[in-house]
């Protein structure tokens, strides 16, 4: 009961997926490009690097020119991917985001690579934990969170066909498959049930997903029956799944590797008031993070199996 | 929503003041073009009270010769993929932009008269979507550049031989992304992009010298990996010798020497004149000056 973390068995980084997926289209589509910022390898582009040297146009570091570069390639007919820690690529070239990419529509794939605390001791300047929020006020701009490995690479393949602008999340925090296998995994603005349950839903995002469905089995124990429900896309939220959450279930927890103002728990919250009033948790990094990894930061800030047993319970006693 | 070519725009991609014309003949036509498009800028101004006369008529020569002698652009098929890509990454000089737009054929000349009214494609800044010839939303400063040279490497991977223009302000020069973005054109050796500074010596509030000095602006660009020409922004020769040249192996930078309010004597060299609206008795003496 009061062991933290993920399910056990085995764990994946999203971008080993991103990368093959990238680099397997690119194959078949000369349009597909790749930009980054000195990111070749913690982006994973080496692969990519190796069978298109000419298609990985690096920039060296200097963001702002990246998603520039990435929107005058877009001009040109390619599809770039943009690739940078999410940190460096969100902040530094915010403006680059709003006016180069959205506004212009140009279709810019951003892949915020190791996005949320992932880079745990490098401390809050590292952390990409304001994304979301700062990007959800941009007009335009799908934002996808891939929750494990297939689910990324569909994400992928989608974002290649979308033809609008997109920001990618791409985890670097291991995560265990989560996603049904073999089944249809992602649909861009589609929300998913993972387990249905009529007492009350946690909501969760990218690498909190996997910890929800922890957290629903610890509850299924104390006698709560929790709906868990897969939000791969942040915007534009799918209101229809989140509105029938909140009727079906009386009470809603959301939980991200991100601030809480302004990401999936406001996003839900704003749905929520607007539709279906029901009392929320919403559990996210409180202020910047104190040094620790990435897994004792999500322990820290109570972004866990029992933070999220916890919050559930004051909303609904068993 | 958006503006449609206007109906007597030639098609083809090659400019109206062609290469088969005399270069006497070529600056002539040039300079009565500019002339209408700096009265087109009065009228809009005057008729909206808003917009940045000073940029708009220190731009006009150099937005005349691109797009009337060099660009290889098509009204009636703005989105060809061969097209050379302009860009004009000092925006709030939409209304010289717009004017010449519209006098090569890209809309009708009639809708200028809508610049800033509500709900008018003409917005303040250009907008791609709205504008056909447009081929980026600038405004914010220090934008155009990055974005032209992405379309430069676009159009190298493509192996294709249209060229990037970008226009950029000198005060403009202060922002740090067009020296990231410079930077890497020149590591790329990109020969298919032109940046044109529109070297007016004044920025909103004062002289660029007195605000963040740019000299020697010639050599930071060559510094950068970029060949450089140095012309009077205001002749129209010099400037088709300037832009119309290959320069392999190089990005090219065109230090256009210009004067802010470039026509008008009361509006010349005035810091004022960055965004002052004319009143209706200076917008009767502009356009007796620039007959």
């Amino acid at each position: 009961m009061n062991a933290p973390g993920p399910t056990p068995g085995p764990t994946f980084d999203c971008r080993a997926a991103f990368a093959e997926t990238l680099t397997e289209l690119a194959k078949s589509d000369e349009r597909i490009v790749a930009v980054c910022n000195d990111s070749v390898g913690s982006s994973n582009l080496v692969g990519f690097q190796k069978s298109f040297p000419n298609r990985l146009v690096n920039v060296g570091i200097a963001e702002q020119n990246m998603v520039g570069v990435g929107a005058g390639l877009a001009n040109a007919g390619f599809i770039p991917f943009v690739c940078g820690a999410g940190p460096f690529l969100t902040g530094r070239a915010l403006e680059q985001i709003k006016v180069d990419v959205a506004y212009n529509g140009f279709p810019v794939v951003l892949c915020g690579m190791s996005p949320g605390m992932a880079y745990g001791e490098l401390g809050p300047t590292h952390h990409s934990i304001e994304d979301l929020s700062w990007l959800r006020a941009i007009d335009g701009l799908g934002i996808v969170v891939p929750a494990d490995p297939a689910q990324t690479s569909a994400a992928v393949r989608w974002a290649a066909k979308s033809g609008t602008p997109c920001y990618l999340r791409v985890g670097r925090t291991k995560v265990p498959a989560v996603t049904p296998e073999g089944a249809d995994v992602f649909a861009f603005g589609r929300a998913d049930v993972l387990r249905d349950g009529s007492d009350i839903t946690l909501v969760a995002t990218g690498a909190m997903v996997s910890r929800a469905l922890a957290a629903a089995d610890v509850l299924a124990g104390r006698g709560l029956q929790a709906r868990v429900i897969n939000v791969s896309t942040v915007k534009p939220l799918d209101d229809a799944a989140i509105i029938l959450a909140a009727r079906e279930t009386g009470a809603i927890v959301t939980v991200e590797e991100a601030v809480i103002e302004g990401g999936l728990g406001a996003a839900v919250a704003e749905t929520v008031v607007r539709n279906a009033p029901v009392p929320m948790r919403i559990l996210g990094v409180t202020g910047f993070a104190p040094t620790g990894a990435a897994e004792f930061l999500f322990d820290h800030f109570g972004l866990n199996r029992d933070g999220i047993v916890a919050a559930a319970l004051e909303l609904k006693k068993p | 929503m958006g503006l449609s070519p206007a109906v007597d725009a030639k098609a083809g991609l090659e400019p109206p003041f062609s290469a088969a014309m005399t270069a006497a003949e070529r600056a002539e036509r040039l300079n009565l073009q500019a002339t209408q498009i700096r009265r087109s800028v009065v009228e809009m101004v005057g008729r909206a009270r808003l917009g940045h006369i000073g940029g708009d008529f220190s731009v006009s020569d150099i937005l005349t010769t691109l797009f009337f002698s060099v660009l290889r652009v098509d009204p009636t098929a703005p989105a060809a993929p061969m097209r050379d890509r302009f860009i004009l990454s000092k925006g709030h000089c939409a209304a010289a932009l717009y004017s010449t737009l519209a006098m090569r054929g890209f809309f009708p000349v009639a809708e200028l008269k809508t610049f800033v009214e509500p709900l008018s494609p003409l917005n303040g800044h250009p907008n791609r979507r709205k504008i056909p010839g447009v081929e980026a939303n600038t405004g914010p400063l220090g934008h155009g550049l990055p974005i032209g040279v992405g379309t430069a490497i676009g159009a190298r991977l493509a192996k294709a031989d249209w060229r990037t223009f970008v226009v950029l302000g000198d005060g403009e020069l202060q922002e740090g992304s067009n020296w990231e973005a410079a930077m890497c054109a020149g590591h790329f050796g990109l020969d298919n992009l032109l940046a044109v500074v529109d070297r007016n010596r004044l920025q909103q509030g004062a002289r660029t010298e007195d605000t963040n000095r740019l000299e020697p602006l010639g050599d930071r660009w060559r510094a950068f990996g970029w060949d450089v020409v140095t012309c009077d922004g205001h002749d129209h020769s010099a400037l088709y010798e300037a832009l119309a040249a290959s320069h392999p192996g190089k990005p090219r930078c065109v230090i256009a020497n210009t004067i802010k309010g470039k026509g008008v004597s009361f509006i010349e060299d005035r810091v004022e004149w960055h965004h002052k609206v004319p009143t209706p008795e200076q917008i009767e003496l502009a356009l007796k000056e620039l007959a």
